[in-house]
């Protein structure tokens, strides 16, 4: 009996603890949460197509191969090749992503064939003409952001936490995100945008989800629209390969010179 | 027969099958280009305002083995209107490559770039330039070599064996933008008696540490750059000859990169090409990034370019500050534009340069760019094209 009572007394202390979890320790605790179960992974490479539209109506369309390694304790590494427009035809990005100090980043120039350590340090920048800011797409670590859990919401019959959260980086060009993520992916599904005057800029929709070696989801599709000036920028994603054995080599300054 | 038959199909199936798994592609542009200049000519042998041109550049791309080991061939052709010497073809790239994991070879011909200055490219040595396309020296002749590139921890060291040497093109008498006199090519003189044939040989070291990229090289042979002598041809006429010398040249580029801030230096020092000489390009870009909340970036940069053969140099860079700004519109068309102004503090001669282009469509790119003289000294190289502003227009399909 006396064994039960202590029992009760333990599970009531653990509980509120539980109920005492502030939303910022929420947030932070499904960030992680989210963290690692997208550790793993080890390199991806996929193409993507990227349609610009504005409010015309008026239509480019970009096509590049992304490889990427995942890099433990640090930013991941990118390789990002154009194949479209053909005028920028094996055009190359090279970075090498940090949390809250600028990525290293390199620019090959196929024409000169002459590679050009770029500046980073401000990630707010449109990538080549998007929607999409440099920091949309950079690989997403924990440490970047302060997070708050706002609420639990149902949509379309799924179950999302909806998260506020904070850029750390000085130069970024938002106040804060609202990420509706789902629980069963633990993957965003919604994304807002409020810019440096915390009004709202842009919202990006992933959609189409599909599981990869049984436990990474990746979206096939990425929506995103900017309210302020009504021009939009879809992803397709395609062909996406994990696993390929890639090494800080595939990553340096040589490589970038023979991107395809 | 039927045994011959079968091995032909299943080779062509390989082939077929080689095609659908391999990279294996076509690419390239074709272009027209307008040139249109604001005065008349110098000479009246090289009297025409206007000049139509024609350049086409395909490529193709054959990789295997995961692509660690792939084969290139860029072929160049220009048709010129006016200038028989500027129509010409050239092998841009005919290289095989292999990929290991610590080292990288390259056989065959290839372009190389080394630098990371805009007004100049200092230490840029390993290609031969093509006068013919364009004065700013950018474009470059196809050089044969093999490229060994040891990659280590600690940088990549890359070995050059240059078996044959590509003479600099110069435009024909009937041509803008050519020096005064005119450049006889058949009477180009080398120091070595081997000629083309002298084996040039590089090393260079290149890595980079946080946010410094530095680059130390070594080069020997014949120089890219010959001095231009006057002599006469065999009517009397003066001409300018070439002459090849043998130089050793050792130089350093190096650009800190911090935040907004790029800091550029590239230094040289230079024997065995008359005088020994040492020069510099050193000078900063910083980038203002959505300027007046824009998309649009702003770029300001300043360059300052020294050469300590002052009035002798071989270059128009001996004691040259530079001033740019650079505008990327970040917009669906990649708009850009680019302007310069060089002024010599020695002459007071000065150089205008504005470049701007933007995509048409998917396939078509138009680029405009304008050059203008002026105040030009006699005593400065330069001199010969302050009668030749002009303005391009270069219209090119990509594929």
């Amino acid at each position: 009996m006396k064994r039960i009572s202590i029992l009760a007394i333990l599970l009531s202390l653990l509980f509120n603890s539980a109920y005492a979890e502030t939303p910022e320790e929420k947030g932070l605790a499904i960030a992680n949460e989210a963290d690692k179960r997208d550790t793993g992974w080890t390199d991806q490479i996929a193409n993507m197509s990227m349609t610009l539209k504005n409010k015309q109506g008026d239509s480019h369309t970009r096509v590049m191969k992304i490889t990427t390694l995942e890099v433990q304790g640090d930013g991941d590494k990118s390789l990002l090749s154009f194949d479209n427009p053909k005028d920028i035809k094996g055009t190359a990005f090279l970075s090498h992503t940090h949390s809250l100090i600028p990525d290293d980043q390199w620019l090959y120039l196929p024409a000169l064939k002459r590679v050009k350590r770029i500046s980073s340090s401000n990630k707010s920048g449109p990538f080549v003409g998007s929607e999409y800011a440099y920091e949309d797409l950079a690989s997403q670590e924990v440490e970047k952001y302060k997070y708050k859990w706002l609420r639990d919401e149902t949509v379309d019959g799924r179950d999302n936490f909806i998260i506020e959260r904070f850029p750390q980086y000085e130069h970024s060009g938002y106040t804060r995100q609202i990420v509706w993520l789902d629980k069963e992916m633990y993957q965003p599904t919604k994304l807002e945008f409020y810019d440096r005057k915390d009004s709202l800029l842009k919202t990006l929709l992933f959609l189409d989800y599909k599981q990869y070696l049984d436990q990474y989801w990746r979206p096939g599709t990425m929506e995103m629209t900017n309210h302020q000036t009504g021009k939009s920028t879809t992803l397709i994603w395609e062909d996406y390969q994990f696993k390929n054995g890639f090494t800080d080599r595939d990553f340096d300054k040589n490589t970038l010179k023979r991107a395809r | 027969m039927f045994k011959t038959v079968t091995s032909l199909s299943i080779l062509l199936t390989n082939i077929a099958l080689c095609d659908s798994v391999n990279a294996n592609e076509w690419s390239g542009y074709a272009g027209l280009e307008f040139r249109g200049f604001t005065q008349s000519a110098q000479e009246s042998r090289q009297d025409h305002s206007t000049n139509f041109s024609f350049a086409f550049e395909p490529e193709f791309y054959h990789e295997w083995d995961d692509g660690d080991q792939s084969i290139a061939f860029v072929p160049f052709v220009r048709l010129d209107e006016n200038d028989n010497e500027r129509t010409h073809f050239d092998i841009r790239e005919l290289t095989y490559l292999k990929v290991a994991e610590d080292w990288e070879l390259r056989l065959g011909v290839r372009k190389v770039f080394w630098g990371v200055t805009e007004f100049q490219h200092l230490v840029d040595v390993i290609n031969q330039t093509d006068l013919l396309e364009n004065l700013d020296t950018e474009d470059k002749l196809g050089q044969p070599m093999v490229n060994l590139a040891l990659i280590n921890d600690w940088g990549t060291v890359d070995l050059f064996v240059m078996p044959y040497f590509r003479e600099r093109y110069f435009p024909g008498t009937s041509s803008r933008l050519r020096t005064i006199p005119h450049v006889d090519q058949e009477r180009s003189q080398f120091e070595s008696s081997a000629k083309e044939k002298h084996v040039d040989l590089a090393a260079r070291y290149s890595h980079y540490f946080g946010d410094w990229d530095i680059g130390v090289s070594h080069f020997y042979g014949t120089s890219r750059d010959p001095r231009l002598l006057l002599g006469t041809d065999n009517n009397g006429n003066a001409v300018l000859t070439p002459f090849y010398d043998i130089i050793n040249q050792t130089s350093l580029d190096l650009q800190a990169t911090k935040g907004n801030m790029l800091w550029k230096l590239e230094a040289l020092h230079r024997s065995g090409q008359a005088t020994t000489y040492n020069a510099i390009a050193a000078g900063f870009e910083y980038t203002f990034v959505g300027i007046m909340d824009s998309a649009i970036d702003l770029g300001l940069l300043s360059e300052y370019h020294y050469d300590d053969r002052g009035e002798s140099a071989t270059s128009t860079f001996e004691d040259d500050i530079a001033f740019g700004a650079r505008l990327a519109f970040n917009d669906a068309q990649s708009s850009e534009a680019l302007i310069g102004l060089v002024w010599d503090r020695n002459t007071g001669g000065k150089f205008f340069n504005i470049e701007a282009s933007r995509r048409i469509s998917d396939s078509f790119l138009l680029e405009a760019q304008g050059r203008f003289f002026s105040n030009q000294k006699a005593s400065d190289p330069a001199f010969a094209f302050t009668k030749d502003d002009y303005i391009e227009l270069f219209l090119s399909y990509n594929f």
